[in-house]
C-alpha cells in the first residue's frame, strides 16, 4: 500500500501538525512516512501546504505532481491542487471561503464543514482534526490507535491533556463528511 | 520500532551531532538550514556532553572558528546554505592545506548570489572541483534520505579524521526541510583530552610536550620545492580515497536498458520516475553515487557497457553531468535534464526528458 | 450627495502619499517598523527634491527587497557588505545622495567591519540602521543586539550573556569614530516619534550635500512576528525593554 497525499491551505490552519500527526501514525503501524513541507519566508496568512506519504516499501520521491488524496482548505489551493487527484483518486475540501468549487467527474469529491465545526465546538485548534477524522473516515489507511499514539508522540507532553479534546474532533470529522 | 523518531533533516544533523561525540558546532542563521542551530541551542548539548555550540557574528566567523577548534584534534563542525557557504571557502582551502578534519553541511538553495531560498543542486562544481583556490579536494557525502543525513555525520567525521582532510555533506533543501522516520546512532562519548593526545598528537594543538615537537597548524610553504613535495603528498591522498571510499546504489540496474544517474533528493525523484517508466515498459534503472569526492566513475563505465543511454538528473542546469560524460567517454548518449533556481523535476517531467533526450533523441 | 470627483479635488486633500514610494504591496507583516520608516526616508527624498540623486544599498533582511518600495535607484548588496557598496558609489559619485538600509544583524554581525570602516573612513553618505534585536528574515534567530534574557530561536531560554555575550550597542560605538558628523537614535512608535524619526533623516540627508562624513540614524524598531507579540504590545515592549538599553536621542552633531 502507497497513499500520497498533499494537503493544503493557509499557514495557521494547522496544515503541516495535521500532516506529521498522519505521518507519526504510519510510523506507529509500522510503515515508511514522508512528510514534505513548502517553506519560506514567514509571511502571515500565507499559503501552507504538506505532503505526506505512507508506505509498505521505500519511499521514491517526496516531490509530487500527482496525489492519490488531495485535501483543499482555501481558494488559492483549489485553484492550483484540484486537477492534482489522479483520476480515481479523492479530494477532500471545507467549503468555508470557497468560491469555484471542485468540478472534476472521474474523483470522489467529499465534502467537511470544519471551520464551521470547530466554531460549534468552540475552538478553532479543533480545525485540523476535524479535518483529518474526515479523511480517516474516506480512507481509513491508518487505525485509530495509531492515530491517538501519533498524536501523543507529535504532541508536547504539556498539551497531552488536550488528547480527548482531539479525539473528539477527529470523530466529529468522521461524522460530516459527506459525499459532495 | 519505538526507536524510530519522526525528524527533519536539519533537526537530524543536530542530533546526529551530539550522539557521535562532536565537540563544538560554530553556525550563522540561514534558510534553509537554520534549524541545526536552532536544535541545537533547544536542545543545550553543553550541559550533557560539553559539546561548545555558537553563533558566531558571520560564516566567515564560523569556518575559522572551526579551523581553531580542528587545529586542537577535536571533532568540530559547521553549516550553511549555499551563501554563507561561499563565503566559507577561504577557510576551507585553509583547513585543507593545513590537513585538518572538520565536517562541513550545505543544505544548498538556488543561485547564483542571494537567489533563492529554495532547494537546488547548484553547489556540485563548487563541491567537488574545489570553491576555493588551490589544488584541494573534499570528502563529500550526498545524503539522500534523512537516515542518511543521520548516518552521514559519523561518517564524515570517521572519513575527515581518517584522512586528515575537511568532509562536506552535500544536502538540499528538499531532505533539510522533509521529515522521514530515522533512527538515531547510539550515543558515543566524546573524546576526552587524554584520547585527543594518543589519536591525533602527532598533529593537533594539544600543547607541546618535551616528548614531541612542537605542532604547527599552517598551510603555509614558502620553499616551493617543498610545497610541491607537499602537494605530491596531497594527491596521493586524494588517490588513496578514490581507490578506497567510493560509494554508490544501483536500483533497478539489472534489467536496466536506459540509466539514470542521479544524487540525494533528485536520486528519489528517480526512484519514482522508475516506477513510471517500467510501467510504459521502459527498463530504466537508477545510480546514485552516495560519495561526489570520491566519484562513482568505474561503476558508471560498467553501465555504460550495459545500456543504451544515460540521463543525468540534477537541480542545476548541469554540473554532474560532465563527471558522467567523463566516466562513460562517448560510449553511449548522456544527456542532462534539470531544474534550476529553485524549481523541483516531478518524476513525470523526468520520465518524458528520458524518452524526449535518451530513447527518440 | 456630492460627486466622487468634487470630493477628491485638491483643495481637499489633507495626506497623500508620496510619489517616491512605488504602489507595491509591501511583503512587511502588519505592525512592522520597517514600512513607516521607507515612507520617512522616501518622503524625504521628495521633499528635498532628490530622486534623481539618490541611491540606495539595500542589505539582507526583510528589507532585501526595499527595492521594491522606494523608486530610486538601487543596488542589492550581500549580507552585510552594503556600506563596501556604498563607499564606492559615494567615491563614484561624490554628487550623489547615497545610503544604505540595514538590519541589525546585517550591520551590527556579519557587517560589523564594513560598517566600522566606512563611517571611519567618514564616507559621505546616510546610513539608516533598524534595530529590531531580531534576525525577522530568517524566522527569528538571535541578534548580536538582542537584550539579555530575550527568548529568540537560537536563544530558547533566553540570551545567556556567558554564552553569546553583551548586546552589542554599536551605535555608541559608531559616535566615537570621527568620520561620523551625525549620529542619533529614534524610533517610530508614535506620531510624535515618527516626526522627530523624519526629522533626523532629513538632516542626515542634508549632511551629504554639506559634504559632512557619515550621518547614522538608528531606528529602534519592533519585529512583531519575531518577538511574538501584537504591533501594540511590541510598541510597549519596546519603550520598556530597549529604551533602557537603545537609549533614544542624539549621540552626535557636529
Ligand atoms: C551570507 C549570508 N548569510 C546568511 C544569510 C541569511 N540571512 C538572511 S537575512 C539574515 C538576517 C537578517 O536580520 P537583520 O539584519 O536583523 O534584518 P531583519 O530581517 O530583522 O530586518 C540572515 C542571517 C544570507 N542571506 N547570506
Amino acid at each position: 500500500m502507497t497513499e500520497e497525499i498533499i494537503i493544503a491551505g493557509f499557514g495557521g490552519q494547522g496544515v503541516l501538525s495535521m500532516g506529521k500527526i498522519l505521518a507519526y501514525s504510519g510510523i506507529m503501524q509500522d510503515q515508511e512516512v514522508a512528510w514534505m513541507p513548502s517553506y519560506g519566508p514567514e509571511m502571515r496568512g500565507g499559503t501552507a501546504n504538506v505532503t505526506v506519504i505512507l508506505s509498505d516499501n521505500r519511499i521514491s520521491s517526496p516531490v509530487l505532481q500527482e496525489f492519490d488524496t488531495v485535501i483543499i482548505l482555501n481558494q488559492q489551493s483549489m485553484d492550483k491542487f484540484e486537477k492534482a487527484v489522479k483520476p480515481g483518486g479523492v479530494l477532500i475540501y471545507d467549503p468555508n471561503g470557497i468560491v469555484r468549487h471542485p468540478k472534476r467527474k472521474d474523483i470522489t469529491i467529499y465534502k467537511v464543514e470544519a471551520a464551521e465545526e470547530a466554531t460549534r465546538m468552540q475552538s478553532a485548534k479543533t480545525f485540523n482534526m476535524i479535518v483529518l477524522g474526515a479523511y480517516l473516515k474516506v480512507r481509513p489507511i491508518v487505525k485509530m490507535e495509531n492515530v491517538i499514539k501519533g498524536l501523543e508522540k507529535s504532541l508536547p507532553e504539556r498539551h497531552h491533556h488536550l488528547i480527548p479534546l482531539n479525539k473528539q474532533a477527529i470523530d466529529r470529522g468522521m461524522e460530516i463528511v459527506k459525499e459532495a | 520500532m519505538a526507536e524510530y523518531k519522526l525528524m527533519k533533516g536539519n533537526e537530524v544533523i543536530a542530533e546526529a551531532a551530539i550522539r557521535c561525540g562532536c565537540d563544538a558546532y560554530f553556525g550563522y542563521p540561514i534558510t534553509p538550514q537554520s534549524e541545526i542551530l536552532e536544535t541545537l541551542t533547544l536542545r543545550q548539548p553543553w550541559l550533557e556532553t560539553g559539546m561548545v555550540v555558537l553563533q558566531a557574528e558571520s560564516e566567515v566567523a564560523a569556518i575559522n572558528m572551526v579551523y581553531g577548534g580542528a587545529a586542537c584534534g577535536k571533532k568540530v563542525m559547521t553549516s550553511s546554505s549555499s551563501p554563507g557557504i561561499s563565503l566559507k571557502q577561504e577557510g576551507i582551502t585553509y583547513l585543507a592545506g593545513a590537513e585538518l578534519p572538520c565536517l562541513v553541511v550545505n543544505v544548498v538553495r538556488g543561485g547564483p548570489g542571494l537567489g533563492t531560498i529554495q532547494p537546488a543542486q547548484s553547489d556540485y562544481f563548487q563541491s567537488v572541483k574545489g570553491g576555493g583556490h588551490g589544488d584541494y579536494k573534499l570528502i563529500v557525502l550526498a545524503p539522500a534520505s534523512v537516515q542518511e543525513m543521520n548516518d552521514f555525520v559519523d561518517l564524515g567525521f570517521e572519513l575527515a579524521f581518517k584522512y586528515r582532510n575537511p568532509a562536506l555533506i552535500l544536502s538540499d533543501g528538499v531532505i533539510g526541510q522533509m521529515m522521514e522516520k530515522v533512527k538515531l546512532s547510539p550515543v558515543k562519548p566524546r573524546w576526552t583530552n587524554e584520547e585527543v593526545i594518543k589519536l591525533n598528537g602527532s598533529w593537533a594543538t594539544t600543547g607541546k610536550t618535551a616528548d614531541r615537537p612542537r605542532n604547527v597548524a599552517t598551510s603555509l610553504e614558502l620553499d616551493s620545492a617543498r610545497q610541491e613535495q607537499f602537494n605530491h603528498k596531497l594527491q596521493a591522498k586524494y588517490k588513496e580515497i578514490q581507490e578506497k571510499e567510493v560509494r554508490f546504489e544501483k536500483i533497478a540496474c539489472d534489467d536496466a536498458e536506459y540509466l539514470f544517474v542521479a544524487y540525494g533528493s533528485s536520486s528519489r525523484i528517480c526512484q519514482k520516475a522508475i516506477d513510471l517508466a517500467r510501467e510504459k515498459g521502459i527498463k530504466v534503472g537508477l545510480l546514485r553515487p552516495i560519495t561526489l569526492f570520491p566519484y562513482p566513475t568505474k561503476a558508471i563505465q560498467e553501465m555504460a557497457e550495459k545500456v543504451k543511454g544515460i540521463l543525468a538528473v540534477e537541480m542545476s542546469a548541469g554540473q554532474m553531468v560532465e563527471d558522467v560524460r567523463l566516466a562513460v567517454n562517448g560510449k553511449v548518449k548522456v544527456e542532462h535534464f534539470g531544474r534550476f533556481g529553485g524549481m523541483i523535476p516531478s518524476p513525470n517531467e523526468v520520465v518524458k526528458a528520458l524518452e524526449d533526450l535518451i530513447i527518440k533523441g | 450627495m456630492s460627486d466622487i470627483k468634487d470630493i477628491i479635488k485638491d483643495e481637499n486633500l489633507v495626506y497623500k502619499k508620496t510619489k517616491v514610494l512605488t504602489d507595491n504591496v509591501m511583503h512587511y507583516c502588519p505592525g512592522c517598523s520597517h514600512g513607516v520608516v521607507h515612507k520617512l526616508v522616501a518622503e524625504v527624498i521628495e521633499e528635498m527634491g532628490i530622486q534623481e540623486k539618490t541611491i540606495g544599498i539595500s542589505p539582507v533582511g526583510c528589507s532585501v527587497l526595499a527595492y521594491n518600495y522606494l523608486d530610486i535607484d538601487w543596488q542589492e548588496a550581500a549580507h552585510g557588505r552594503a556600506p563596501a557598496l556604498a563607499t564606492a558609489v559615494n567615491r563614484l559619485h561624490p554628487e550623489k545622495y547615497v545610503f544604505t538600509y540595514q538590519g541589525d544583524g546585517d550591520l551590527a554581525s556579519i557587517g560589523t567591519a564594513e560598517i566600522m570602516h566606512a563611517c571611519n573612513r567618514g564616507e559621505n553618505i546616510v546610513v539608516i540602521f533598524i534595530n529590531n534585536a531580531i534576525y525577522g528574515m530568517t524566522g527569528g534567530q538571535m541578534a548580536p543586539t538582542t537584550l539579555e534574557g530575550m527568548k529568540t530561536a537560537t536563544s530558547p531560554y533566553g540570551r545567556d550573556i556567558k554564552l553569546n555575550g553583551h548586546p552589542l550597542i554599536i551605535t555608541e560605538l559608531i559616535a566615537q569614530l570621527p568620520g561620523t558628523s551625525y549620529v542619533t537614535r529614534q524610533a517610530v512608535h508614535t506620531p510624535a516619534a515618527v516626526r522627530k524619526c523624519k526629522k533626523a533623516i532629513r538632516k542626515a540627508f542634508e549632511n551629504i550635500g554639506q559634504k559632512k562624513g557619515t550621518s547614522f540614524v538608528e531606528v529602534v524598531s519592533t519585529c512583531n512576528s519575531g518577538w511574538k507579540l501584537s504591533p501594540v504590545k511590541s510598541n510597549e515592549w519596546m519603550v520598556e525593554n530597549m529604551f533602557p538599553v537603545y537609549k533614544p536621542g542624539d549621540l552626535k552633531d557636529e
